[in-house]
């Protein structure tokens, strides 16, 4: 049998890159300074494949880039109208599924989905707005969970543990009703700083820490000066 | 060659969309020379007196007025422009369109803490007034919008580089710094 290789090389918009074996596209792409957006991604955590902002194109199939190995020699799609617009598409469903007030938002200027709609340049989504009825939930001493803003992208799901391993988040029902819940008990039991790393992970102002907010002024926040991705882009040079 | 002509209107906006149309600054002394104001806020022009040609609207729709002067402006303007949040989404206004309208009404007039509890309630109701809608909408779910310039406010740099750009016939080249939802 042969050793597999140590490096294997792959393209990206025909620009030739170099990957370790089992690295996901998205990842692989990284390295090599390549920025596909996402959002649901969290590195660190097991890749979900719930935005599908990351998708891409291989041999004419779609995939996403989060979950998807990358192979020697495949020739990915990234950077192409179609491919654009169909991801500027899933933002704009994200803003019209919830209710995005940015204005009153603590997360905006921090926010990754707002961020990618400056990216994208959004000047208004193409979908009629739902406005759907959607509350605020105390979660514990520390935490909100303001639904009206929530993506579904599982981060929470995902990430936010005691420090006995429990998961203070999880989902109801399925689909276009799926909704995330808090376990009140073990919410209450986060400390400051796990309370702190909860807000930060939520892409959106979803969870929110309880007794602050808009403590960074507007021209200091993360997405004020320069679009999401830029750090990625800047490492290729 | 007469000048072109701009309108503006307020809708369910909070003023905050023309206080950054003046915000331009000592441009505007540049823009006086460029265009002719017609029924706007501004010059307190009330109804139209000759087609328009850029219409700008700040606000959404929250009430049978609002949608009746978005119709009017409709039909003056070549042009017609939706400023900022709330006339793009509806914005705060539209924090009420999961609430029922009586349920709004009541916590207003019946409910809040201002509410003298010796006078008696009174729900204003007269024909005179405009009719409250279900839901505030944005002014493109009501009449086709041409186009559109994000913000809250959206800023007077931003507006400034879409007037100029439209006057001189050239597309609006949109910059990551021009472009912001607050
Ligand atoms: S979560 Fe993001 S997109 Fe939604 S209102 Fe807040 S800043 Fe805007
Ligand atoms: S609360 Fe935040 S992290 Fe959790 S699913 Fe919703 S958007 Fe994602």
């Amino acid at each position: 049998m042969s050793k597999p290789k140590a490096r294997i090389s792959f393209t990206v918009d025909g620009k030739k890159c170099s990957a370790a074996p089992g690295q996901t596209i998205l990842q692989a792409a990284k390295d090599n300074g390549i920025y596909i957006p996402a959002l649901c991604r969290w590195e660190g955590f097991k890749p979900a494949g719930a935005c599908r902002v990351c998708t891409v194109r291989v041999g004419g199939r779609y995939m996403a880039a989060c979950t998807q190995p990358v192979t020697d020699g495949m020739a990915v799609e990234n950077d192409v109208p179609d491919l654009q617009d169909m991801r500027k598409a899933l933002i704009e469903m994200l803003f019209v599924e919830g209710n995005h007030m940015c204005p009153t938002c603590e997360k905006s200027g921090n926010c990754e989905l707002q961020a990618l709609a400056y990216r994208f340049l959004m000047l208004v989504p193409r979908f009629p707005f739902q406005f759907p009825a959607r509350r605020v939930e105390p979660a514990g001493k520390k935490i909100l969970l303001e639904h009206n803003r929530c993506i579904k992208c599982l981060r929470c799901v995902r990430g936010v543990r005691t420090r006995d391993n429990k998961a203070v988040f999880g989902t109801l029902r399925r689909s276009r009703d799926k909704k995330i819940s808090v376990d009140q008990v073990l919410a209450s039991a986060l400390t400051d700083k796990q309370a702190r790393q909860a807000m930060d992970r939520c892409p959106v102002g979803s969870i929110l820490k309880k007794e602050v907010g808009f403590a960074v002024p507007i021209g200091r926040r993360k997405y004020d000066k320069e679009p999401i991705g830029s750090d990625v882009e800047k490492a290729r040079g | 060659m007469s000048k072109p002509v701009v309108a503006t209107a307020s809708l369910a906006g909070c003023f905050g969309c023309h206080m950054s149309f003046l915000d331009i600054d000592e441009r505007i002394l540049t823009l006086i020379d460029l265009v002719e104001f017609n029924k706007s806020p501004i010059d307190d022009i009330k109804t139209f007196t000759k087609p328009v040609d850029i219409g700008i609207i700040e606000g959404g729709c929250c009430n049978s007025e609002n949608v009746e002067v978005l119709r009017e402006f409709r039909k003056h303007c070549q042009v017609l422009i939706s400023l900022g949040e709330c006339a793009i989404m509806g914005g705060l206004p539209a924090m009420r369109n999961a609430i029922p309208v009586r349920e709004c009404l009541e916590e207003a007039y019946f409910h809040s803490p201002t509410i003298d509890p010796s006078e008696p309630k009174i729900m204003p109701g007269d024909e005179d007034l405009p009719i409250i809608l279900d839901k505030v909408l944005p002014l493109h779910e009501i009449v086709k919008i041409d186009a559109f310039l994000p913000g809250c406010p959206p800023s007077a740099d931003l507006i400034w580089k879409a007037l100029t750009s439209l006057l001189e016939g050239k597309p609006l080249d949109l910059s990551y710094n021009l472009v912001k939802f607050d």
